[in-house]
């Protein structure tokens, strides 16, 4: 079964990418690989190495240096990718400080910028610009569907808290722009704390009917590990990021049960999801995650631009990319006119599948959603 | 609600500190002892963490893993000293950074290597599962408390091997004169060997009571070690009373000033930005604690030299 789908997926993006391309395409990837928050940049390569593994092209380069999450080193290796490696596409940044400081200076130099994470509003609105794609949301999405949900399930007073950076402002107000309801508490926690416990006594005391947090990477298992401690009881809600695949072994049976928003989940049901999901398991021994699918589908993306045109001309690369012709592990994709997805977003449940927690998909948050910024993009 | 709201906040400034002087006293007593800066200190906390996690998922048992986490920072700290620390004791202060600093990342690449990049799994002992009551009507988590009563044991503990102890005596001695004591005869190098172990394992042990509330990943330790600077800073360097007091302090600020300051600030002005300028402030406060105190009192609350 396994070989038979592996083989499957191997025809099918070969189909896409159609052979030979016009001229090699160079890609430089920027991606955090070491230093806290690694596991979102392995899932990312790992996710965009098994797409290019998968069409087989030797005619696509791939450099892939570790920016070790330093906004610094990323703009370096950046310049050096550009200027003395000459490479055609950047990808691969993962944080939103890091993407604010490497691709306005790309993008202006000519190169494109196709984003498997970060996607902070500046890049959406005002500052857009036509080598910029981002191919997984807009930060305000995942949060804003969460927004949706919490409206939904007839929450009244929520208690909303996020770090004090760019990101962490950016999703409590993408959960406001959506949720009609009072809020509890408005907390903003400082940038890397480990330690929930003044937070926890805070909801405690609040009165809230429910909890709206969007704490990435390891600050999240640590809340959602000593929130489940606390002996406060009341529902979480929160954006995939604190749920995603790559962290939800370390939280633990805490998580069961939890609602939790992304646009993408391994039990979306359609042939490229399932392929990616049993082949990346093969390949890689691991479920994937939702930053593996995004990695995976930047590079489908790539290949499908690619076969389509030359990658020097820029205008006809540009206008393939756009068109987003490839087979989306979210099923239907399509970019707005400010080059950002507009894409369903699903409320998702931890659950428990044999021994490994998971998550399976529970709702449709937000249909066909785009962000809310593309209509101050001029481009 | 807003008595048991402030015992439980201030419980939390505790249980913080009482984790900081874990760390902090280790750093202190190396560097009051050898005259040491080691900044790989927050490897150690790292190793205990990771050695608590590996045993545990291997055996079921918390408690074996917390065995493993002393034994295995003891043992890392002496290896350390023995190969790498003995050849920074007579150099300045910016070698000892730099040699430990390269020490903190061959620890977090090995680990990664060994582990790989994703967090491990530690939970709490079924024992200390759960909340207890608090009066006023809130509740606590019982795990925090035992970590307050480990803390407040190892401060016991350290008090009583430094004053009664004959290791004690010579730790003391060589504080004070260094030269000295080598020179009476007592066997300097295993002394320092044995401190440095001390002090690791301590930082072990922090990291692994730590790891089940938080999450095991690399790159864990180095934001404690930057605070437990702060701590032994403040509380007099070279100290190990002023770094519980430090500790304390430094918990206990920080905690209150997370939870008043924006309440602080919505007193006059809307509530979503209050949140805001209150955390940024919040964040800063314990910096601005330790100017004071430097400003005030250079030598810190408690200076084992002074």
């Amino acid at each position: 079964m396994r070989k038979f789908l592996a083989a499957g997926v191997i025809a099918l993006s070969t189909s896409v990418a159609g052979g030979a391309f016009a001229e090699p395409v160079k890609i430089g990837m920027i991606t955090t690989l070491s230093g806290g928050g690694a596991g979102l940049g392995v899932d990312v390569r790992d996710g965009f190495m098994l797409a290019l593994k998968q069409a087989g092209n030797s005619e696509v380069e791939l450099i892939v240096e570790d920016d070790a999450r330093k906004p610094e080193l990323a703009v370096q290796i950046a310049d050096k990718m550009i200027q003395s490696d000459k490479v055609d596409i950047l990808t691969g940044i993962i944080w939103s400080n890091l993407a604010m400081a490497v691709v306005p200076n790309a993008v202006n130099q000519g190169t494109f910028y196709l984003s498997p994470n970060a996607g902070p509003s500046a890049l959406a609105g005002a500052n857009c610009n036509k080598n910029y794609f981002n191919v997984a949301w807009q930060n305000d999405n995942l949060h804003e569907a969460a927004g949706a949900y919490a409206a939904e399930a007839g929450y009244k007073k929520v208690f909303i808290m996020a770090p004090n950076y760019p990101a962490g402002t950016d999703a409590l107000t993408g959960f406001k722009r959506f949720y009609e309801g009072d809020l509890a508490n408005e907390v903003y926690t400082k940038l890397g704390q480990t330690d929930y416990a003044a937070e926890i006594a805070q909801i405690r005391a609040s009165g809230a009917d429910a909890v709206f947090f969007f704490l990435p990477g390891g600050m999240g298992i640590a809340f959602m590990k000593q929130y489940a401690q606390s002996g406060v009881e009341l529902p979480l809600v929160g954006p995939a990021f604190s749920f995603s695949q790559d962290i939800l072994g370390a939280v633990g049976d805490a998580a069961i049960g939890v609602k939790n928003t992304s646009q993408w989940s391994k039990d979306i049901d359609n042939d490229t999801n399932k392929a990616f999901v049993e082949t990346f398991q093969a390949e890689y021994g691991r479920l994937p995650s939702l930053y593996a699918s995004q990695g995976f589908d930047t590079a489908n993306l790539i290949l499908s631009a690619a076969a389509k045109a030359d990658v020097k001309d820029q205008d006809a690369f540009r206008a393939a990319l756009k068109e987003a012709d490839f087979s989306s592990t979210r099923g239907d994709f399509a970019f707005a006119s400010n080059h950002h997805p507009i894409q369903d977003i699903y409320v998702r449940e931890v659950i428990k599948e044999g021994d490994t927690l998971t998550n399976k998909i529970v709702g449709v948050a937000l249909e066909d959603h785009q962000d809310a910024y593309a209509a101050e993009c001029k481009m | 609600m807003q008595t048991a709201l402030l015992i439980e906040q201030i419980l939390n400034g505790l249980q913080f500190g009482v984790m900081l002087f874990l760390m902090a006293a280790g750093l202190t007593l190396i560097f009051g002892v050898m005259g040491l800066i080691n900044l790989a200190h927050g490897s150690l906390y790292m190793i205990g963490a990771f050695a608590c996690a590996t045993v545990a998922a291997a055996t079921g048992s918390f408690w074996l893993g917390l065995v493993a986490s002393l034994a295995a920072a003891a043992a890392a700290g002496a290896i350390v000293e023995v190969t790498v620390i003995r050849r920074l004791y007579d150099r300045d202060h910016l070698d000892q950074v730099l040699a430990t600093f390269a020490l903190i990342l061959i620890f977090s690449e090995g680990t990664r290597w060994v582990f790989g990049s994703f967090p491990l799994y530690l939970d709490i002992p079924p024992l200390l599962r759960g909340a207890l009551p608090l009066p006023g009507g809130g509740a606590y988590p019982a795990y925090r408390l035992a970590i307050i009563g480990v803390g407040i044991a190892v401060a016991v503990g350290l008090y009583l091997l430094i004053s009664r102890t004959r290791l004690g005596m010579r730790i003391r001695a060589g504080e004070s004169d260094r030269e000295m004591i080598a020179a009476l005869g007592v066997d300097i190098r295993t002394l320092y060997t044995v401190v440095f172990a001390l002090g690791a394992a301590l930082a072990g042990l922090a990291g692994a009571l730590v790891g089940a509330l938080q999450s095991v990943q690399v790159g864990m330790g180095e934001p404690v070690l930057i605070l437990a600077f702060v701590v032994i800073v403040i509380g007099g360097i070279g100290s190990i009373k002023g770094a519980l007091v430090g500790a304390v302090l430094v918990g206990v600020i920080d905690t209150l000033g997370r939870f008043l300051l924006p309440v602080a600030f919505a007193t006059f002005m809307d509530a979503s930005s209050a949140a805001g300028i209150g955390a940024a402030l919040a964040s800063m406060l314990i910096y601005v604690f330790m100017a004071l105190v430097l400003a005030i009192r250079p030598q810190g609350l408690f200076s084992a030299q002074g």
